[in-house]
């Protein structure tokens, strides 16, 4: 290639073309502010350069006047007024960071029984989930709530930090006692993969760069997983599926009958001659054109925002699913699921709620809560009458028009939905279809007999 | 011009992966149709800033080779950066769109509002700005708003329920799961909708190099006569400064943020290109806010007070 740019030019066009192609993760911290879940995100803020000089300056007089030494990293994520007086976190923060290799976003949420919902909410979105226990305690029944909240919301990827490894002589058996009892409970539970890291936060150990505490550990520093950890599924792996946003009718001159469907995708791969079906109506036809954002591409793929044209003229609006027409989901009204009751008002068997879905919203009545689950110890509460808020539980509901429903277990994206109050639009309930754990995976059980084996 | 980059194969998903920037885009196009899709009068906040720049940009692809069905509004403070106001203008008309201007002179010129006494207009853009979306009946208003601006703004909803006082309370918001948003409000009530949220300045930056995008000059080193004053480099004009005592200098400078005359302070760069911006950013050891608002040295909880009274 050619160029009569400057080296200097080129290196800064190599610079904005390597930072732009940077892959992004999403990842969820649970853990209170006892197990030094602030610092720990502090830290990572701090140790990888991320914290600015006046933020940091920030800190640091917020820490003196509190009469404090050395600034309080936890101080770098406490967000309103409101939480700084009463020393709490009352809702999901979201922060920005980026190394060379990947860029972050994390949804921090705090752990306290009465938060569920926070971290329900944090972890819908998220690749990976860091749960955080004090080596001290070990794995306690808080713990056990932020696996369960992990395999229920199907987060591929958790790793267990085990924090304050420095008050413990850094003693290994500890930290391999807490990680195998971790570890056996989130693999019955079907989280697919556990990474266990020994840290201090406050130290510094284990988090950026690799502890001089604990020679006996060889696995990665909490910053050097995330930014290895594969992100994203394997769009090719799954079905296609488009939920219908908005129908794009220019009416000009130079486009006088053009119709496209915008949305995105939001599993699978989409291709120019794919023969597709319209749920409900179960019409079919065939994608001529996939317009990505001003690109004609002949393939465009999860999660990519695009406008699609089909060969034939149908009947298509917002709230419509375009599915390849051989593995199209089944429509129904009758939908069984596992919620999260978010709202102060309990949810009530015989509520009449309206139920969004991608982009459709139908009305739907509460048929039955067969059962509550306590998140501790995964024991059912059968017939409870009501879901409170932060309560978990199975509901069965009856919509008004039929859902082209996936399985949560099978796509977070079309899997998922909203109940929301017809009054007040309120958002009640965060709902996931099908059943509420996935199979305990394999894999883990054989991994723990592989131990012995020296590849 | 291709605008999906793919990733190397040994890096996450392989074949179909998105590189970051696709990543946002497609998130903020998905936000703009949800709006189209369950709004009745949606508008965009439109300053003339690099941020609401690129989120008009964002929703021209969203909707071609249809028009914007959205309306734009600008809170004009009377002391703007003349630049701006024409790169302003020239926008409009190149896209045939409609703009909508709340102009703080014309509250100050009748009495609904008064000039603060240290001249500064930005916390008086509140009330023209309720004003206007009462008086339009806007039912949902875009602002370029990102979480990694300011502490008040790291909780904030990409879809924000404001109440009939334009109001915000934390403890009000709605979780947001998944990518499901809920629009849904009462007669009165408006949602703010942030489709920048999970944007970093340096997304924004990269973005705007990446797409070719046209900014004011203003964003770029060039020599211009300022003033310090509380640590920050402030352009003289209308507005009110210098005052005593205060000298006026030449120096290069660019600046990180637009807006108010008053408040916007300068930042002192040789940085004539955006690969060179972009470097700067990357190097900077301040905050975007930090380096040139003073409106948020105020007070640790400026921003948050701001919010809750119904700003931006």
């Amino acid at each position: 290639m050619t160029s009569n740019l400057t080296s200097g030019e080129q290196a800064a066009a190599a610079a904005v073309e390597r930072s732009a192609a940077t892959s992004q993760l999403r990842f969820a911290t649970a853990g209170s502010v006892d197990d030094g879940k602030s610092t720990l995100v502090g830290r990572l803020l701090h140790d990888s350069k991320s914290v600015l000089a006046d933020q940091l300056e920030a800190v640091e007089h917020a820490s003196r006047s509190r009469g404090q030494e050395a600034p309080d990293l936890a101080l770098l994520t406490d967000g309103l007024r409101a939480e700084r007086e009463q020393g709490i976190t009352i809702d999901v923060a979201y922060r920005y960071f980026a190394t060379p290799k990947r860029r972050f976003i994390l949804a921090d949420t705090p752990g306290h029984v009465q938060y569920t919902r926070n971290m329900v909410t944090g972890a819908s979105t998220a690749e990976l989930a860091v749960v955080l226990v004090d080596a001290r305690n070990g794995v306690v029944e808080q713990t056990r709530r932020h696996a369960a909240v992990a395999a229920l919301l199907r987060v591929p990827h958790v790793v267990l930090a085990v924090n304050k490894m420095d008050l413990v002589d850094y003693a290994e058996p500890v930290f391999a006692a807490i990680a195998e009892e971790f570890t056996t409970y989130a693999a019955s539970l079907g989280v697919p993969e556990i990474t266990a890291i020994p840290i201090s936060a406050l130290a510094g150990d284990n988090v950026v760069t690799a502890s001089a505490n604990m020679d006996w550990y060889g696995g990665p520093t909490v910053l050097e997983h995330l930014e290895t950890v594969p992100v994203g599924t394997d769009p090719s792996q799954d079905p296609a599926r488009f939920p219908v946003q908005y129908v794009i009718r220019p009416q000009t001159a130079e486009h006088p009958d053009y119709r496209g469907y915008a949305g995105q995708i939001a599993s699978g791969v989409l291709r120019v001659g794919d023969p597709v079906t319209v749920l409900p109506s179960g019409r079919t036809s065939t994608i001529t054109g996939i317009d990505a954002l001003g690109a004609m591409v002949d393939v465009a793929w999860a999660p990519q925002s695009v406008t699609l044209t089909l060969a034939d003229d149908l009947d298509i609006s917002r709230g419509d699913l375009l599915a390849p027409s051989d593995h199209a989901p089944e429509t129904t009204r009758d939908v069984e699921a596992t919620v999260c009751h978010l709202h102060d008002r309990p949810l009530r068997v015989g509520d009449r709620v309206l139920l969004k879905h991608t982009t459709r919203t139908v009305k739907a009545i509460i048929k039955d809560i067969p059962s509550r689950l306590t998140l501790a110890d995964l024991s059912h509460h059968p017939a409870p009458g009501e879901l409170a808020a932060n309560d978990i539980g199975r509901v069965v509901l009856r919509t008004s028009e039929p859902l082209a429903l996936d399985a949560y277990d099978a796509s977070r994206r079309t899997g998922s939905f909203l109940l929301i109050d017809p009054a007040d639009g309120t958002t009640l309930t965060a709902g996931m279809a099908g059943d509420s754990f996935a199979a305990p995976a394999k894999d883990a059980e054989t991994a723990r007999d592989d131990e012995g084996w020296d590849f | 011009m291709t605008t999906v980059t793919a990733i190397n194969a040994d890096e996450g998903a392989g074949l179909y992966a998105l590189a970051h920037l696709d990543a946002l885009e497609s998130e903020a196009v998905h936000i703009f149709r949800e709006v189209a899709g369950e709004f009745e009068r949606p508008v965009i906040l439109f300053s003339g800033g690099k941020d609401s720049i690129v989120m008009l940009h964002l929703a021209l692809k969203a909707f071609a080779p249809a028009a914007v069905p959205f309306s734009l509004l600008h809170v004009d403070t009377g002391h703007n950066f003349p630049e701006v106001i024409a790169y302003r203008d020239a926008t409009v008309a190149r896209h045939g769109l409609r703009l909508h201007v709340a102009s703080v002179q014309e509250f100050i010129d009748d009495g609904r509002l008064r000039e603060r006494p240290d001249g500064t207009r930005n916390p008086l853009q509140t009330v023209p700005l309720l004003d206007a979306i009462e008086r339009n009946r806007f039912d949902a208003v875009f602002g370029g708003g990102r979480r990694d601006e300011e502490k008040a703004r790291a909780k904030e909803r990409v879809f924000s329920l404001r109440d009939e006082f334009g109001g915000w309370d934390p403890r009000r918001q709605r979780p947001e799961l998944w990518q499901l948003y809920n629009g849904r409000h009462s007669p009165g009530e408006h949602v703010r909708v942030f489709p920048l949220s999970n944007w970093t300045e340096l997304d924004v930056w990269q973005y705007i190099a990446r797409e070719k995008i046209d900014l004011p000059q203003i964003y770029y080193a060039h020599e211009r006569e300022v003033f310090r004053r509380g640590g920050m480099w402030l352009a003289p004009g209308e507005w009110g400064g210098p005052k005593d005592g205060e000298t006026v200098e030449r120096r290069m400078v660019r600046y990180r943020t637009v807006g108010d005359m008053s408040c916007t302070g300068a930042v002192e760069s040789d940085a004539v290109s955006i690969e060179q911006v972009i470097d700067e950013i990357a190097a900077s050891r301040l905050t975007e806010r930090g380096a040139t608002r003073a409106d948020d040295k105020l007070s640790e909880a400026a921003m948050e007070d701001r919010k809750r009274e119904g700003y931006f």
